[in-house]
């Protein structure tokens, strides 16, 4: 298990890591964390001529705040940064609740946010989130520069919508607005484990306490990371109980379409995208609730 | 393919080395094979067991998972250089053996290195801490209960 | 003998090298000029080898050497049969044993075809990919019923039926006990076993010395002798002409006792050939393949009883996945068709078994070795009864317990060491009773449960009881001599794979020879040490290689009582052996170092007596006239998410009676391993074939080993019976933890759902949230 020959450049700048990718395409592939890269060349499943580590690009690191309701979040930064910094629970609670569930704590400790977005799995955690959270991603290139929506982003399993010379360089997430609650929630076969499915919810209430907003994401429910739109839309407009969540829950069992592994059947997916969602409502709404 | 080399400077356990290394080499064969420092162990090359743990610019990562090249400037902790010798061990090392938690010791100095930098930056951790902890380290051997009790040890002791 | 060391907890010898990163695994020798191998592996199950083209790999830079079967001449050849079929009339026994390089046909994937030797492991995987194979791909065998009908394809063409073997063992009449029964129970049980999956692979470093005409060769082997002699053999060499080493070994679990791997043959033969030093480190993927693993049986069983729960007898049909081919004989069904009848009183039993070649990878023994198999059947079985006659558990089985004073215990079976299956000596009741205690299972059932019930827990208590067959034959020996310096020095000729053998053959020693236990050196695994012996399985390192260190310090001990009662002119009984020295009882200053006294034992001067010895050594051998058996039972209260089906251990106790203890630390240690492996197979990992024998889940990723939140913490007490068969009264511990886990968990599942009297049973190992989801769908 060892790496088929390739040729390596540490990027310097930015510009140097954008004009090689632009040079060399699909050839060549970022270095970032590396923790789902680097095991994939080992197997040798892949095998880039050119591999640009981008881990010198510091100033791709870091998250600052952009306006009163959005963080920037550079690509670099890495979970174990965000895992540590005091700022993110109140901002992003449900980047700080998935966190954990995130492999383990030497992984946290080299991957990097953006890595984890442009690998674009569908199990994984954070692509659900970004979802859920109706985020935008910075995709930069010798061209130029470009926002995506995170609902444009993932286009089919392990892909993005990412051209072969851009770089994913930033992702920006509204902040939690007040009146509002999260809760990201998985089940895995072991702890750190990919998701047999996993659910990433966000609600805000009105004044009145009815439910103004309501976002679900979701984790290894299909082919690429989902955002449940009608069943997020069933939610809004009228105050939460067990009967609002359990049809919004069971309108995800319907919309999804799991692809069944070794683990986990179709149905045992589907079944469980239903238990974790109503769990997953029933306490971003508690928390919610306590927030009003 | 031809294959290309690149000069590094890594500083491993407080020593400089100046090599030149493949691109390829990973970082866990480079410590072994080039430094021959083989305490550092390999378990699975994917990432997964952990046996390959070393503490990179003070955070504990995985050395199959890295590339040699990519150590250039930097600085590694190895399991050769928690103690001085084998006659004067760490606290963990110590409370490993105290506490019978390695077996085969196959594992081991991945988990030293884990739980190094663990302690280094939990100094009075619990149960729970420690196995979510540790979870990224695979042992076969002992079940995990004998290493649990020895963090502990090695915390309170380390605490004085 | 005054005990101070035996049966103390003491901190184990070989640690400090551990824990700096300085002990030596096989992975760890580096040698000039040396060499690096990489196999190619058939990526299909079932196929008949067209053709093999490794020209471009040949023309690979840095690559040394290419060689095919064809290249093998002379030397290829079938492996030998490691354990031939016991002595048990009308058996069927097929031997089909794997080659060193697959030649017509591939039987597995994973089955090697090619290797390569290059300057790197790196540059070698480089030429793997030049090399072009023509496979003309066969049906699978997969599924075990299926093996066996007339249209199935055939693993070895000659072979009707994928028949393996087939043996039918008995006692009593099965048929009388079934007619006199009050009630009868026929289940069909699934068990699946899995990968040992040791942190260090498996590897072999081979070296040819060209002007000493010798071989040494470094291999992660749990028996090193038997792999010099076989080496020995093969290449043409006499034994003394080849040196295998088996130094630290990171873990086995049974599969590094294998012989011959295709890779132990071809590697020593291209380091002879070549002149050159040869490495071989299997990797992990590999390791799915490449080291033989266990699997599945399927068992149609029946049991019958009287109305008050008292077992009449037993039958059982079962289908065993040998794998591809038959190389450790019938090691593993023996045990599971032996230990099925666990420590109860069955007056008849009737077994049959069929053993059966499929395109899979090899099955040989792993921790346990087919004894959980049995013990999941008998164990399930029980339960069923229980909840039928309307009994408790625990009591079912304490009243079919063997009596204490029935010892020794024959089951007039036929066990894997050829002896019949005898109880040394037990006494169950205690340990049943023990457990329940450390549970708390009569608080639960009556108070706990029903009160977290009612708060929505599902939470469940099960239990189970074992017997373990250890500390089997032939033989083991050690040499003990004390050294120049005052230390002492212990050769085995048996293997080790963490067990803490030098620490506790040292205690052994330590009360001996009035020594402290770190300055006994214990050397195992190296041939040129110790000549003879067997190796490290069945848990039998302890017992047998144990009392042959005990055997042997106890002559050295006379030894230096009779050299020191000349040396001082006194009597034998004057003198005591304490802290390194001999001295006279009640003579302060007369005293002598044992240093001092071995240096004596080997004069410069003089004449050394005709019947005399130089030195302070012994060379001694222990052979036990059968296994001791080790018993225990385990329990556990688990909690049961009923949506998600995820499953979280709230407790779990073990009692466990292996005689006497030497290391209470080092077996704990054994114990909890045995657990967390028990638990890994109950629970989470499983071998997932599809139907063309393709490994779906060959990586770590998805072959789930229990992380530090899988395995909970965990309370061990010891009850002891000591065995009659050896002196130190020793019974085996190694595989216990792993063998009763499966029924337990399986019984708790199924209590904390209260699935019982819903008429849903959890009669299969592994399980899992999806499979509980299947099974207990009729909840819904």
């Amino acid at each position: 298990m060892k790496p088929a020959p390739f040729r390596y450049v540490a990027a310097r700048a930015l510009d140097e890591a954008l004009q090689l990718k632009a040079a060399h395409g699909e050839e060549a592939r970022f270095l970032a964390g590396g923790q789902s890269l680097v095991p994939t060349m080992n197997f040798r499943l892949s095998q880039p001529a050119l591999l640009i580590d981008i881990n010198p690009l510091t100033e791709l690191a870091g998250m600052r705040k952009c306006g009163l309701d959005r963080v920037r979040i550079g690509a670099l930064t890495r979970y174990r940064e965000l895992e540590r910094d005091p700022a993110v629970a109140p901002i992003l609670p449900l980047v700080d609740e998935a966190l954990p569930h995130i492999a383990h704590p030497q992984i946290r400790n080299r991957t990097t946010i953006g890595g984890n977005l442009a690998h674009a799995d569908p199990a994984s955690e954070m692509p659900a989130i970004i979802l859920a959270l109706g985020g935008r991603l910075r995709a930069q290139s010798v061209k130029g520069e470009r926002w995506i929506a995170a609902a444009d982003f993932f286009t089919g399993a392990l892909s993005t919508a990412l051209e072969p010379d851009e770089m994913l360089v930033e992702v920006e997430l509204p902040t939690a607005p007040s009146r509002s609650g999260a809760c990201f929630m998985e089940m895995a076969r072991r702890h750190g484990d990919f998701a047999l499915v996993g659910v990433a919810c966000m609600l805000r209430l009105d004044e009145d306490g009815r439910c103004g907003e309501a976002r679900i994401g979701l984790c290894n429910a299909g082919d690429t990371p989902m955002f449940a739109a009608q069943a997020s839309q069933s939610l809004v407009g009228g105050k939460l109980g067990a009967a609002e969540i359990g049809t919004a829950a069971a309108l995800v069992q319907r919309d999804i379409d799991p692809p069944g592994n070794i683990h986990a059947s179709k149905e045992f997916q589907r079944h469980l995208a239903g238990v974790l969602t109503a769990r997953a409502l029933a306490a971003a709404n508690e928390r919610a609730r306590r927030a009003h | 393919m031809h294959t290309e080399t690149h000069a590094i400077t890594v500083t491993v356990n407080g020593t400089p080395y100046r090599r030149s290394v493949e691109a390829r080499t990973l970082l866990s064969d480079f410590l072994r094979h080039d430094l021959l420092l083989a305490g550092t162990h390999i378990g699975c090359e994917h990432g997964v067991c952990g046996a390959c743990t070393v503490i990179f610019d003070g955070l504990a990562v995985r050395s199959c998972l890295m590339f040699a090249a990519q150590a250039d400037g930097h600085s590694i902790v190895t399991v050769e250089g928690l103690a001085a010798d084998r006659h004067h061990l760490h606290p963990l090392q110590q409370a490993m053996r105290d506490c019978h938690g390695l077996q085969c010791g196959y594992c081991t100095p991945g988990i030293l290195m884990t739980m190094k930098a663990f302690l280094d930056e939990t100094p009075a951790p619990d149960e729970a801490r420690i196995r979510e902890a540790l979870s990224g380290n695979l042992c076969r051997c002992t079940g995990y209960q004998h290493i649990v009790d020895a963090v502990k040890l090695a915390a309170d002791r380390m605490r004085g | 003998m005054v005990t101070r060391n035996f049966g103390a907890p003491i901190r184990r010898n070989e640690d400090s090298r551990l824990l700096s990163g300085q002990a030596l695994f096989v992975d760890d020798v580096e040698l000039p000029g040396m060499l690096y191998a990489a196999f190619l592996r058939s990526n299909v199950a079932h196929a008949v080898i067209r053709s093999i083209d490794v020209s471009a790999a040949r023309a690979r830079g840095g690559v040394v050497a290419v060689y095919t079967a064809a290249d093998l001449g002379d030397y290829w050849a079938p492996g030998p049969l490691l354990v031939p079929p016991p002595p048990i009339p009308g058996i069927t026994f097929n031997q089909r044993t794997q080659v060193p390089l697959a030649k017509h046909k591939v039987r597995h994937v994973g089955e090697p075809l090619v290797v390569v030797l290059a300057q790197s492991r790196y540059l070698a995987e480089d030429a793997l990919a030049d090399i072009a194979v023509e496979l003309d791909p066969l049906p699978a065998v997969t599924d075990l019923e299926q093996a066996l009908s007339d249209a199935s394809a055939r693993v070895h063409d000659d072979v009707h039926g994928n028949v393996a073997a087939r043996v039918r063992q008995s006692r009593g009449s099965y048929a009388a006990a079934r007619a006199a029964a009050d009630h009868v129970i026929s289940r069909r049980f699934r068990y699946d076993h899995g990968a040992s999956s040791p942190i260090e692979t498996r590897g072999i470093v081979a070296s040819w010395d060209a002007r000493a005409d010798q071989l040494t060769v470094w291999d992660t082997t749990q028996a090193p002798v038997f792999l010099r002699n076989g080496l020995a053999a093969m290449l043409g060499l006499s034994e003394r002409q080849v040196r295998a080493i088996a130094p630290f070994v990171g873990g086995g679990f049974g599969p590094k006792i294998m012989l011959f791997y295709p890779e132990e043959v071809v590697v020593p033969w291209a380091a002879k050939k070549l002149n050159r030093p040869v490495k071989w480190i299997e990797d992990r993927l590999e390791h799915f393949f490449a080291t033989t693993q266990e699997r599945g049986q399927t068992h149609d069983a029946e049991i019958a009883l009287t109305r008050d729960g008292r077992i009449l007898g037993i039958r059982d049909v079962f289908l065993h996945d040998t794998g591809a081919y038959n190389p450790y004989g019938l090691t593993v069904p023996i045990n599971s068709q032996c230990t099925l009848l666990g420590p109860y009183v069955v007056p008849s039993y009737d077994s049959t078994f069929t053993a059966v070649f499929t395109n899979k990878p090899i099955v040989t023994p792993y921790r346990g070795a087919g004894r959980q198999h049995g013990v999941f059947v008998v164990e399930r079985l029980i339960d069923i009864a229980a909840h039928d006659l309307k009994l408790d558990r625990a009591e079912i089985r304490r009243r079919n317990f063997i009596p204490p004073d029935a010892f020794p215990y024959n089951n007039e079976i036929i066990y894997q060491d050829f002896a019949p299956l005898s109880y040394d000596s037990g006494n169950y009741g205690p340990i049943l009773d023990k457990a329940l205690e450390m549970i708390g299972y009569e608080h639960f059932l009556k108070e706990e449960q029903p009160h977290l019930r009612a708060q929505g827990h599902h939470v469940g208590v099960g239990l189970a009881c074992y017997v373990e067959g250890t500390g089997i034959g032939p033989y083991e020996g050690a040499k003990v001599q004390v050294q120049a310096n005052g230390k002492v020095s212990v050769a085995t000729g048996i293997g080790t794979q963490g067990q803490g053998h030098f620490t506790s053959f040292a205690q052994i020693v330590a009360d001996q020879l009035g020594v402290d236990v770190r300055d006994i050196d214990v050397v195992t695994g190296d041939t040129d040490q110790f000549y003879w012996g067997a190796g490290t399985f069945a848990s039998r390192g302890a017992v047998v290689a144990g009392n042959a260190v005990n055997e042997a310090a106890k002559v050295v001990r006379r030894k230096i009582l009779k050299l020191a009662a000349e040396h001082f002119e006194c009597a034998e009984d004057d003198l005591e052996i304490a802290e390194g020295a001999v001295s006279v009882v009640g003579v302060p200053g007369q005293a002598i170092k044992l240093g001092a006294l071995a240096l004596k034992a080997n004069p410069m001067r003089g004449a050394v007596r005709p019947g005399t010895e130089p030195g302070l050594e012994s060379t001694q051998y222990f052979g036990p006239p059968g296994g001791a058996t080790a018993s225990g039972a385990h329990a556990m209260i688990v909690e049961v998410d009923p949506q998600t089906f995820m499953v979280k251990l709230r407790k779990y106790v073990i009692v466990h009676d292996c005689g006497t203890v030497i290391n209470p630390l080092i077996l704990s240690g054994q114990i909890h391993g045995g657990v967390a492996q028990g638990i890994g197979n109950a629970f989470y990992e499983q071998l997932v074939f599809d139907e063309d024998g393709q490994l779906l889940n060959a990586s770590l990723a998805d072959y789930l080993l229990p992380t530090a939140l899988e395995v909970p913490h965990m309370e061990v007490a010891h009850t002891e019976t000591p065995s009659p068969l050896n002196p130190l009264g020793i019974k085996g511990a190694g595989e216990a933890g792993a063998i009763p886990v499966g029924p337990a968990f399986a019984q708790a599942v199924e209590d904390a759902l209260g699935l019982p009297d819903r008429g849903i049973e959890l009669n299969e190992i592994p399980l899992s949230p999806n499979r509980l989801f299947e099974l207990a769908g009729k909840l819904r």
